[in-house]
């Protein structure tokens, strides 16, 4: 046996079984970002809560999301909620634990954006007559959306990668079939290029989205993307 | 136009405002000073209920402001408040600035709201700036785009917050000129200054707080003439002596 097979290389790279993984890894990556977004959101408002009890529970959805494993997260909403009567198919589980881990991520992010308005903003447009939700979508998320994109940029890049933990539950995305792939023509090395170059393709073209994002909304990377994760 | 009686807030346990006690009728300017911490500003965040109080009544326009099923967004368009620190949004134009609140909560058109902003802009002597954005204007021209924030919503009566505190000194008369000519078209006005000079000009009443309490309230000839509480002594002589 050889040890690096040139053809088989060149040929899994436009195979149409693999490019069709890369698509699933982008809308995967696409869907749990939105869900993830509208969550995030959420989550981040009931932090910022005056009641008690709104507030303790985003603290512990944060806290349960951002401190276990992703992998184990997935486990549990494929194969032990099932024992409980809740099922759900492949897809929607995968959808539902990325975005579900995202959203705890993103709750940070979006907070931390939020807090960065000075509250005098928000006091300026009450004084105006303005309720608390015009405040929110007119003054204080358009201020904190400078400060929320460079993390969210690379909470982005993270997940683009992150999504094939969902291989897992089988889930049929680029590191699933290319694990598929190798069991069947055993060319691992090649096998695993291929998925490398695609992970890097995807990330190095967000990279360029990124930057163009930045340089429209003016704000350096360097200055505040402190998030790293997982 | 204003009513506040018998007054009371505590922060916790601490007592900012104890029994205060006024009133700013229709067309009338009042200065309000004392010293740093005495509950000035607290006490004008009540007038617009941006801070709430335990005790007493304030009506505004003949509206109780505490009364828990009052409309606040809509009493807050009939009292404009101007802050020490502008507080303009920076993130939008000048004119924009001026134009969100008449179309988000007067529902006016953008034509119609340009077209008040471009008066007042006009009114405060800053109608070449419309296009600019808050940083790119000095803090004695942001200030009087705040006055003309405030204006467009209308209001029956208008809150200084020491205006023109955060200001350079060669700044602060322009800002006063543009409060001046309001006060004389007939404005209500409640202010927060140390700017005795406009005090004496302007206002009708001085009002003198100390540690939450009102400590003098009386018409500004009288306030200026002496015969006054030596609490109030004592403050004019430090604020008057530099
Ligand atoms: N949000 C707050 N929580 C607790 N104490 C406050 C708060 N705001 C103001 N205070 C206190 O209330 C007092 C009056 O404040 P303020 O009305 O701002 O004074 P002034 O405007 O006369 O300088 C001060 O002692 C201040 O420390
Ligand atoms: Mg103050």
């Amino acid at each position: 046996m050889q040890i690096w097979n040139w053809s088989g290389f060149f040929s899994y790279l436009i195979n149409p079984y693999i490019l069709n993984g890369v698509l699933t890894t982008i809308w995967l990556t696409v869907v749990s970002l939105i869900g993830g977004l509208v969550l995030g959101f959420v989550v981040a408002l009931m932090r910022r809560s005056n009641l008690r009890l709104v507030t303790v529970f985003a603290k512990f959805y944060i806290w349960l999301f951002r401190g276990t494993p992703l992998l184990v997260q997935l486990i549990v909403i494929y194969t032990a909620l099932p024992q409980l009567g809740i099922r759900f198919s492949v897809i929607e589980a995968a959808l539902l634990g990325l975005a579900l881990n995202e959203a705890a991520y993103l709750a940070e992010i979006i907070r931390a954006g939020i807090d960065a308005v000075p509250d005098g903003q928000s006091r300026a447009g009450r004084a105006l007559g303005m309720t608390e939700r015009s405040i929110m979508r007119h003054i204080v998320m358009p201020q904190a959306f400078k400060v929320i994109i460079p993390p969210l940029g690379n909470s982005v890049n993270g997940l683009l990668k992150t999504t094939s933990v969902t291989s897992v539950i089988s889930m049929e995305e680029l590191l699933r079939r290319t694990q598929v792939l190798i069991q069947e023509k055993f060319m691992v090395l090649e096998l695993f290029a291929v998925a490398a170059i695609y992970y890097l393709l995807l990330t190095t073209l967000w990279d360029f989205v990124q930057r163009r994002i930045e340089k429209k909304f003016g704000q350096s990377t360097q200055k505040l993307s402190l998030e790293d994760q997982r | 136009m204003i009513e506040i009686n018998q007054v009371t807030k505590w922060y916790g346990d601490y007592q900012v405002l104890k029994k205060c006690s006024t009133r700013v009728e229709k067309g009338e300017v009042v200065v309000v000073c004392g010293p740093s911490g005495s509950g000035k500003s607290t006490l004008i965040k009540c007038v617009n209920a941006l801070e709430p109080y335990q005790e007493g009544a304030i009506l505004v326009d003949g509206i109780e402001v505490g009364n828990p099923k009052t409309d606040l967004p809509d009493l807050r368009t009939r009292v404009g408040m101007v802050f020490q620190n502008f507080e303009l949004f920076p993130h939008l134009t000048i004119e924009q600035n001026i134009m969100l609140a008449q179309r988000d909560v007067l529902g006016r058109s953008s034509e119609l709201a340009r077209k008040k902003a471009k008066g007042l802009l006009d009114r405060v002597g800053l109608a070449d700036q419309a296009p600019k954005y808050p940083s790119q204007l000095s803090g004695g021209q942001q200030q009087r785009v705040a006055i003309a924030r405030a204006l467009a919503m209308d209001p029956k009566a208008m809150l200084f917050d020491e205006p023109t505190s955060a200001l350079d000194p060669e700044m602060i008369s322009e800002v006063l000129d543009v409060m001046t000519g309001l006060a004389r078209d007939g404005m209500t006005m409640m202010v927060v200054t140390h700017e005795m000079g406009f005090a004496r000009r302007v206002a009708n009443r001085v009002i003198f707080i100390d540690s939450g309490e009102i400590v003098e309230d009386c018409p500004t000839d009288e306030f200026f003439a002496g015969n006054r509480n030596p609490r109030t002594e004592s403050f004019l002589s430090k604020i008057l002596n530099h």
